[in-house]
């Protein structure tokens, strides 16, 4: 390993009392369309390095591309559920450079006609309130190939001592939505970053449009960062006068979490710099997940020149009104309005549907409600176990069911059995476990373990009798009006009866012989 | 039916293959012909960078096996075909008359070889070209000139030469082009061929290797009208791989060579074309062509459009402009010459890219490429590449205008006769005026074609006549073609190369 010298930082409170933070966020979006942008090569993720090409994504002499209708519809559904504007005529463009992942040695793109233009989003922040970002564009264009440098020390082509290109990736459909400048945020803008990348992460998802894997690079990040001096309230008039500072890109921020770290390390930086009368260098900035820091990457002069020009080999997309209107109509709901309504169904208050969310257990808790559960339960039973075990095992709780064949109707129907008054809550929870541990059904585990509340109501009866002797202190308590004295017999009762017995019902009894 | 010559490679392919489907001759007889003809003359010629002669074999004996069990084929089935060399061909190199693609062979084949493959015709080999179609003479192909069968030493023009010389020296009945300023048209004019760029679109593109995608259009290339519309139907029609393919049948092009009717037709000559800067013999063979049209009853009119005038600086901003960009992807990374800079030890992968396409690229070529990264840079973009577009946009005013007005436009199709190898090889913009007249087709995107209008007086070489049509009226060009064919042809006694020179013998010193 090279060493990296971190560069000088200012503390980010005192950062906030001398500036603004400015924010835009570039994110690209890898639609999950079967195929490519321009040929018809397939776009799983995994397949074995250049097993998914064709004269076309390698840029074979010769080779042209036809745009794929289905992401062209994706693109404007985006575009609509960003709240955008779609363009009636835009066409393709090149945009030129040299890089050995990019076959053509130009990237399809687009660049003055976007498909999708002048939309918002609004977000919601941790405490309730909500900031719109604005969106400038949302366009179409091709992923390049992806490189792999071995050997030198810091993963990059220079230094490296060969490389390795794998062209499955090249030409798969990308979509780059494009913010406008987010002002006014002030120290809460890393949250904001954070939370703006989550929401398009939920609304893409809602969209089925991507897998939105930021972990696996079907979505990426680019945070640019300003700087200017703080002049007054974040929002306020004179402050938003200010001209911008100079903006860095930190290119590649990978998960949500370094979004809001990376956004914050670069507030930092930039503070620190112009608070020692330095300026700031516009260049784009590489982010290390494992030392939260960045470091110097290109820089961007007016020498970097794409000679975009449209690019001829395509005719214009030209969506019809009705198309777009049919479009609109596939929308989802929104995701932030979906949440609300379903709290509201559920019955949730704010901490609980917060745990529920965080769990990413929406959809699951939706599934098992539809199933027949109650809604608590719902969360009660997901929220528990299987939750705390996909915690343990690092994944998902979606996942993870799904690895186990753990269903909502598995949990609908133990619920079932417990409001039958089949099980109680503890035999409950070994059924659980049984399913969990793949001994099939709710039904079946709780047959083959013969876990069944006892209805023989004469060896409930006898059992209570048989407590009552053997305790005439507690029972004389209870008889003089200590009815909280009834938990004690209420625990030997279910001993004698090894646990299948319905402690309401014992307690019922006990009650009813002493009052 | 037609007798056919003793020497089969001096009939036409319509006749070809009117005995083919007779079963009076077999196409592995016409294909070996072909071979012979191509191992005598050739290495005077230099028409050819790749013979397939086993291939094209193979695939004669394929057609004669499918005609002998009964299978009805397609109208050229067994008449074999050379093919430029910007066209990939499975299996067979493809080079572009380039230094940077040597050795490479294509995975794929052009859909336009896919279809000359189903129909039937064997592939005789790849001709040559200047260098990723830029040039008006073959100067500029990395493996040396070809040479014009009427005099050897001189030009069979470009970027076609390869196609125009094996059709004049009699080595293929057919042979495929490309023209995106006319490089079917002008090479037919040199050689006393026939050519035809189609409306843009009319054919595909898919397996062209790019010089400007807005321009470049594959067409057919024969030594008589009816030839180049049998073969005009077989490379034509849509293709779902082309994105700028014409959904739409090929137009009837071959009825129209037949029907060679020009009666109540209006013919318009562009003033524009034929002025000052053009050979008097040129000129006066496309004289008497014009009022030989008016006696087969066409009405002739002149017809101007002033904005051709900025035609050629138009053209030169916007196919160079896509033409480096089209030519970015020679950057040895993954296909063709690869290479290492001298004196580096362990070069980057710029450095092997700057060293590859400094050696792999002629000198035409690296002019282009700089002057389109130039005229698409920031800042310049809207002087050259925006303003170009614009004059593209009114030529094709003026061609609209003037097909209000008449069916067909006509103009002598290059300025002079075959100039002499070397003439204008130092002297760019000479070069580039060849194409003066061919050019706003291309940037209009309608259909061209070049006829032999005879011998000029001077110098006793072929000129030829440019017929342009309105854009998808592809069959009035066969209409004029054929109809004016057939008076010269006619009044010559004999089509017009039975007067060009033998080649062998005493001529063979000449050669290459
Ligand atoms: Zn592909």
């Amino acid at each position: 390993m090279s060493t990296v010298t971190a560069d000088a930082v200012m503390d980010y409170d005192e950062a906030m009392t001398k500036f603004d933070p400015v924010m835009g966020l570039e994110v690209h979006v890898e639609l999950h369309t079967a195929t490519k942008m321009f040929c018809g090569c397939p776009t799983e993720f995994g397949a074995a390095p250049n097993s998914q090409v064709c004269p076309v994504c390698l840029g074979l002499p010769g080779a042209l591309p036809v745009v794929n209708e289905k992401a062209v519809e994706s693109a404007i559904r985006i575009g609509l559920a960003l709240n955008c504007e779609i363009a009636q005529w835009c066409r393709f463009a090149r945009k030129n450079y040299f890089y050995p992942d990019m076959p053509k040695n130009f990237q399809t793109s687009q660049y003055d006609e976007p498909i999708a233009f002048e939309g918002y989003l609004d977000v919601e922040l941790e405490d309730g309130s909500t900031y719109r970002v604005e969106i400038e564009r949302a366009h179409m264009e091709e992923d390049t190939g992806k490189s792999l440098h071995i050997g030198g020390a810091t993963g990059r082509i220079h230094g490296a001592d060969h490389s390795l290109v794998d062209y499955n990736r090249a030409g798969i459909p990308l979509i780059e939505i494009v913010t406008k400048p987010m002002v006014g945020a002030g120290e809460r803008a890393p949250e904001v970053a954070k939370a703006y990348v989550s929401a398009l992460r939920d609304l893409l998802r809602a969209l089925d449009v991507s897998d939105v894997k930021m972990e696996q690079g079907s979505m990426r990040c680019d945070a640019n960062v300003s700087l200017r001096p703080r002049v007054g309230e974040p929002t306020s008039e004179e402050q938003l006068a200010v001209p911008l500072g100079t903006r860095t890109e930190t290119k590649n921020v990978n998960s949500l979490r370094s979004v809001e770290r990376a956004v914050r390390y670069e507030i930092s930086r930039h503070a620190a710099i112009l608070d020692g009368g330095g300026t700031i260098l516009q260049e784009t900035r590489h982010w290390h997940e494992d030392t939260g820091i960045t470091t110097s990457g290109r820089v961007k002069s007016d020498a970097e020149d794409y000679r975009y020009f449209p690019e001829p080999d395509l005719v214009p997309v030209a969506p019809t009104r009705e198309t777009v209107e049919t479009l609109r109509g596939t929308l989802p709901e929104p995701p932030g309005l979906r949440r609300k309504r379903l709290q509201s169904d559920w019955g949730y208050s704010d901490l609980e549907m917060r745990d529920v969310l965080n769990a990413g257990a929406v959809e699951l808790i939706e599934e098992t409600v539809a199933a027949g559960a109650s809604a608590a339960a719902a969360k009660k039973w997901w929220l528990g176990e299987p939750s705390r075990r996909a915690n343990a095992e690092g994944q998902d709780i979606v996942t993870y069911a799904a690895g186990l064949g753990l269903t909502p109707a598995h949990i609908a129907e133990l619920d079932g059995l417990v409001a039958a008054g089949r099980l109680n809550d503890s035999m409950a929870r070994q059924v659980l476990d049984g399913v969990l541990g793949g001994e099939g059904t709710p039904t079946a585990v709780a047959d083959a373990r013969g876990l069944e509340l006892v209805q023989d109501d004469g060896a409930l009866e006898a059992a209570v009798d048989k407590v009552i002797a053997a305790n005439p202190d507690v029972a004389d308590k209870i008889r003089d009006g200590k009815v909280a004295a009834a938990g004690a017999l209420i625990g030997q009762v279910m001993k004698e009866m090894k646990g299948q017995a319905d402690a309401g019902k014992a307690r019922e009894l006990i009650l009813a012989k002493l009052q | 039916m037609t007798d056919l010559p003793t020497d089969l490679t001096r009939a036409t392919a319509a006749d070809l293959a009117g005995a083919l489907a007779s079963k009076t001759i077999s196409s592995v007889e016409v294909t070996q012909a072909h071979l012979d003809r191509i191992a005598a003359v050739d290495g005077q010629v230099h028409s050819y960078l790749h013979v397939d002669g086993e291939g094209a074999l193979a695939q004669a004996r394929a057609v004669d096996a499918r005609r002998q069990s009964g299978e009805s084929l397609g109208a050229l089935a067994g008449v074999p075909i050379a093919v430029k060399d910007v066209m990939t061909t499975k299996g067979l190199p493809t080079t572009c008359g380039s230094k940077i693609l040597e050795g490479w062979i294509p995975p794929y084949d052009a859909t336009v070889v896919t279809k000359l493959r189903e129909a039937g015709l064997p592939i005789l080999g790849k001709t040559n070209m200047d260098e990723f179609a830029m040039g008006s003479s073959t100067e500029h192909s990395a493996y040396g000139p070809s040479h014009n069968p009427w005099d050897l030493d001189r030009i069979p023009g470009g970027s076609g030469g390869g196609s125009s010389s094996v059709l004049a020296s009699f080595q293929a009945p057919l042979a495929t082009g490309t023209d995106t300023g006319g490089s079917i048209r002008q090479p037919a004019a040199v050689t006393a061929t026939v050519g035809t760029k189609p409306t843009y679109g009319g054919v595909s593109r898919y397996g062209l290797v790019a010089l400007a995608s807005s321009l470049d259009q594959a067409g057919p290339c024969g030594r008589t009208v009816l030839d180049t519309a049998l073969l005009h139907a077989v490379m034509g029609g849509h293709d779902p791989m082309d994105s700028t393919s014409i959904d739409a049948p090929v137009p009837p092009v071959v009825e129209a060579a037949r029907a060679a009717d020009v009666r109540g037709m209006r013919i318009g000559v562009v003033k524009e074309l034929g002025g000052e800067g053009y050979q008097p013999g040129v000129r006066a063979r496309f004289d008497e062509s014009v009022a030989l049209l008016e006696e087969l009853g066409a009405e002739v009119v002149e017809v101007s459009c002033p904005n051709f005038e900025y035609a050629l600086a138009a053209y030169y901003l916007i196919l160079p402009s896509e033409a480096s960009s089209n030519l970015a992807k020679f950057d040895a990374m993954r296909y063709g010459l690869r290479v290492l800079p001298e004196g580096v030890d362990a070069p980057s992968a710029e450095q092997v890219m700057a060293a590859t396409r400094d050696a792999g690229f002629g000198p035409e070529v690296k002019r282009r490429i700089i002057l389109g990264t130039y005229a698409l840079s920031s800042g310049y973009y809207d002087a050259y590449y925006g303003s170009a577009q614009k004059v593209r946009a009114l030529i094709a005013q003026d061609f609209a205008a003037a097909y209000a007005r008449v069916d067909v436009l006509v103009s002598p199709t290059a300025p002079t006769t075959a100039f002499k190898l070397g003439d204008k090889l130092e002297d760019p913009m000479a070069m580039y005026l060849n194409d003066i007249a061919t050019i706003p087709a291309n940037l209009a995107g309608v259909p061209g074609m070049s006829i032999p209008s005879g011998l000029a007086d001077e110098d006793g070489l072929p000129a030829g006549i440019q017929i342009l049509a309105p854009a998808t009226k592809d069959e009035r060009l066969y209409s004029v073609g054929a109809a004016l064919e057939a008076a010269l042809v006619d009044r010559w006694g004999g089509p017009i190369l039975d007067r060009a020179p033998e080649l062998g013998g005493a001529a063979a010193a000449k050669g290459a």
